[in-house]
């Protein structure tokens, strides 16, 4: 007997849930914010971005789901029970570029908003994608946190993960076309360390010893930035050489606080929840379509333009330093 | 015999003059005391695992889930570090080196009473290992903030001049000399190798031999995973990838017969160290990351070909020897 009212109870309880979620749908815009997993700090960032997007456009729910492990399977799941939601508008960090498509084209033949960030799905499974940055903005920006901190040049190394590695190289491509732009810096070789610590560590050493006046190593790459940060400290170098480059903050902290590192870059997950949630908004309500050339606005993150792909670039990836280092080391 | 052999370590100990001696020619830099400290302390870790390896590999036996055992024992200690940063560094130390026995014993149980391959057996367990990291961690990495100051201070504590890293890997090379010259274990790791049924006969358990090997393998190979995560103060999933292959290529660059029984301490020693310069001195005398592979695995194969050429006479050594005791 109590088993069936507990069990009636739940289902009135859900009915009831359903009902007032239907309600709502009416006049507000749901938007799912679906990640490559759930538990993951980046991901729980970028979620707060999204509710920040949600209040300042008012009448907008976010759903923040994704599946317990990052697994392509696990998100078509999640995007299946979206669909029988009937939410507004996906928007998701994939897990794979093409094994989504074929769900996220349902979802859209529903007339449901797609777009991918972050992570991106193949054109055909998306209006559009939000890079959180492009290659020459990174390209551009960890040349300039090196210069930053030398106002009269000096010598710099890049310490790469593998000589195949596509974004790696891309990235330094691209700084390599922007070189002019920061006078008296001079960029003296390049070596890899193939994303090992110890190798990583060993070239970073290397890199001290054969460029006794070194003035700034920069490390694309979340495993090569930290062994560079080491290397330095254990030689005794810090404030000689200045490790920079693209890393995380929860894995940089050791290094900003002894001051082998006094800046570095990523993107930043809160900015990005914010823009996906602004972006699926404004194609959901059809306020914007995503089109090449298009220029979609993004609340306090400016506009997106959209290139030929239907991609675009959300921004410069964001600087972290002393100042801000303890608040994001929590976070991702 | 006895100086063929010597000849042979005399033939490698030139081989690094000469090696040093090119590198020099081209960055003088390298040479300087300061600097051979620095890529001996950075050859340490190597030096204690192919130490290990050593033992495992005169009985006849192979161990590939070294850096499997360093990288899961590395990760515990750095969790446990994160978790409770009061816990003493002798604490660690010493579950370091009981965590990667007993890893060690496992794999050496498998050898010795259920007769599998050692091949298979480690192959098995490095898999394993490294999925319990996985499993442990859920992935993610222990960060240099999330250490505390005495854990990433240790190996790098400096003692006359020279990091507790390095001292350690002299320690334990000392320890090796004694107890391969001086100790019946020592002996019967060669007599394993070298003729396992003469040394049945002789009354050596060749099983028992071998799960020794192994658990001393495995012991070294966890003490060495604190030292490396402490260094280098970051623990992921991947630390020390492929780790395994360059310990091997240690052993027989150093001499050490795959075929087991024959070899010697200062060998292993040697061909570290050999490993060691190569792999320092490449960044730093501005060779393309595209030949430094090549390079590395041509001394390999010039180290295997002498090997060779030793080891149609291995196994004599062990007789000989047998005879002068008895």
């Amino acid at each position: 007997m109590g088993i069936t009212r507990r069990l009636f109870g739940g289902t009135a309880l859900a009915a009831m849930l359903l009902a007032g979620g239907a309600a709502q749908a009416q006049d507000s815009v749901r938007i799912a914010l679906v990640v490559k997993a759930l538990g993951i700090g980046f991901f729980e960032a970028a979620a707060k971005g999204a509710e920040e997007a949600a209040a300042e456009l008012g009448s907008v729910e976010v759903i923040y789901t994704g599946p317990t492990d990052t697994t392509a399977e696990g998100q078509i799941e999640v995007i299946n029970a979206l669909i029988a939601q009937n939410v507004d508008a996906i928007a998701v960090s994939a897990n794979d570029t093409d094994a989504l498509v074929p769900a996220l084209k349902k979802a859209m033949q529903r007339g449901i908003t797609v777009i991918s960030w972050d992570s991106g799905v193949a054109p055909e499974g998306r209006q559009m994608h939000l890079n959180p940055s492009s290659n020459p903005l990174i390209g551009n920006m960890i040349i300039k946190l090196a210069a930053d901190n030398l106002p009269e040049g000096g010598e710099v190394a890049v310490l790469s993960a593998t000589t195949t590695s596509t974004n790696q190289n891309i990235w330094i491509e691209e700084m390599n076309k922007v070189m002019g732009d920061y006078t008296g810096i001079e960029v003296v070789g390049t070596v890899y360390g193939d994303d090992l610590a110890d190798k990583s560590y060993r070239e970073a050493q290397g890199l001290m010893q054969t460029y006794p006046d070194l003035d700034a190593i920069i490390a694309p790459t979340s495993v090569g930035i930290v062994a560079a940060a080491r290397a330095v400290e254990d030689a005794g170098k810090v404030g000689q050489v200045n490790v920079t480059g693209l890393g995380l903050p929860s894995e940089m902290a050791g290094a900003i606080e002894s001051g082998a590192s006094k800046s570095f870059a990523i993107w930043n997950p809160i900015d990005l929840g914010y823009s996906a949630t602004y972006l699926a908004y404004e194609l959901a309500t059809g306020d914007a379509e995503a089109a090449p050339g298009a220029e979609i606005p993004m609340g306090r993150m400016g506009t997106l333009t959209l290139d030929d792909n239907n991609e675009g670039a959300m921004a410069d990836p964001f600087v972290y330093d002393e100042s801000n280092i303890d608040e994001f080391k929590s976070i991702f | 015999m006895r100086t063929f052999l010597k000849s042979r370590e005399a033939i490698l100990s030139a081989a690094i003059l000469a090696l040093l001696a090119l590198i020099a020619s081209r960055f003088p830099a390298f040479v300087e005391p300061g600097n051979l400290a620095r890529v001996f302390t950075d050859t340490s870790p190597l030096i204690l695992l192919a130490l290990g390896q050593t033992v495992v590999i005169l009985t006849r036996c192979i161990d590939l889930s070294v850096a499997a055992n360093l990288a899961l024992t590395g990760m515990v200690c750095a969790m446990l570090n994160a978790a409770y940063p009061g816990v003493p560094v002798a604490a660690i130390l010493i579950l370091a080196l009981a965590m990667g026995a007993v890893m060690g014993m496992i794999n050496g149980i498998m050898v010795w009473t259920l007769n599998i391959p050692p091949i298979v057996v480690t192959l098995g367990t490095m898999t394993i290992y490294r999925g319990l990291i996985f499993v442990l961690s859920g992935g993610a990495w222990v960060n240099a903030h999330e250490m505390s100051a005495a854990f990433t201070g240790f190996p790098r504590a400096d003692i006359l001049g020279l990091p507790v890293l390095a001292w350690i890997a002299i320690l334990v090379t000392g320890l090796f000399f004694i107890g391969i010259a001086r100790t019946p274990l020592g002996r019967a790791f060669y007599a394993v190798g070298g003729n396992p049924h003469a040394a049945v006969y002789t009354g050596i358990d060749v099983g028992r031999t071998q799960f020794m090997a192994f658990t001393i393998s495995g012991m070294l190979a966890g003490l060495t995973g604190y030292l490396w995560v402490a260094r280098y103060s970051v623990a992921y999933v991947d630390i020390a990838g492929g780790f395994e292959l360059e310990v091997v290529a240690a052993c027989v660059i150093g001499g050490i017969s795959i075929a087991g029984g024959a070899g010697t301490i200062l060998g292993t020693l040697l061909g570290a160290l050999f490993l060691g310069i190569v792999k320092n001195a490449l960044p730093v005398v501005d060779i393309s990351p595209f030949w430094q592979l090549a390079i590395s695995g041509t001394a390999i194969i010039v180290a295997v070909a002498f090997n060779s050429r030793s080891a149609r006479s291995k196994g004599r050594i062990i007789l000989k020897r047998a005879e002068g005791h008895a």
